[in-house]
């Protein structure tokens, strides 16, 4: 398992995760159907707008399902941030997965690692979290 | 009355891997009352302690039920109902 990506995607996500801080940032990209290829980012507003927790409101996610159906395209990525800790998956991120085939991937933007950024992607099914390699297309 | 009822893909196996069912009920408990006798166990992940689980949204046609009744929300022939687990974590 592996999510191929382009720099262009990862480069965008990092600097969401940079203009919203503290909060976290989240949001999706999009693929044709059965493609399993990302080709349309679509950045969410965080409705819990905190720097522990991210949820996409409710009647966008709503209209990102409708759009997801009508143009024949699947959730391939979804994305979060972590402002002060590693970019693995919380208890939350694990308890809430609910597109078990999606590519969950995590930012984080840490002291600690600073200027450093970790980008690493995940899938979670039934509770059980596997890491997968993440391969950038220039 | 048939309400046409939308399932997210975590849902399908209760199911049989259908995207899309057909329900009766007059209010959304009625209706998920329903949902659950054709689809056992599928109420159990819609509702915890009687009440509508926090993560998961469900919406009669474009409104979030939460600003319907929620529960007591209701529904009438020709309404489209979504089932959306929320997007989140922490």
């Amino acid at each position: 398992m592996s999510l191929t990506i382009s720099r262009a995607f990862v480069d965008a996500i990092v600097a969401q995760s940079r203009a919203e801080y503290p909060d976290e940032c989240c949001g999706a990209i999009l693929g044709p159907v059965g493609s399993g290829t990302p080709t349309r980012l679509l950045p969410m507003i965080n409705a819990a707008h905190s720097p522990t927790f991210y949820e996409f409101d409710p009647k966008d996610l709503l209209a990102l399902y409708r759009e997801v159906d009508d143009n024949d395209e699947e959730i391939v990525v979804i994305y979060h941030s972590h402002t002060e800790t590693e970019a693995y998956p919380s208890r939350t991120d694990i308890a809430y997965a609910g597109e078990p085939g999606a590519h969950y991937v995590l930012v984080s933007s840490r002291k600690e690692i600073a200027p450093a950024i970790e980008f690493r992607s995940y899938r979670i099914i039934d509770g059980v979290v596997t890491e997968e390699e993440v391969s950038i297309t220039e | 009355m048939s309400i046409e009822v939308r399932i997210p893909t975590i849902l399908r196996p209760f199911t049989k891997d259908q995207k899309a069912v057909v329900a009766t009920g007059a209010t959304l408990t009625a209706l998920i009352t329903d949902l659950d006798q054709q689809y056992p166990g599928i109420g159990d992940r819609l509702l915890e302690n009687g009440a509508l689980r926090r993560f998961i949204n469900i919406y009669i046609n474009d409104e979030d039920v939460r600003f319907l009744g929620s529960l007591e929300a209701p529904i009438k022939d020709g309404d489209s109902v979504t089932i959306l687990p929320a997007v989140a974590g922490g």
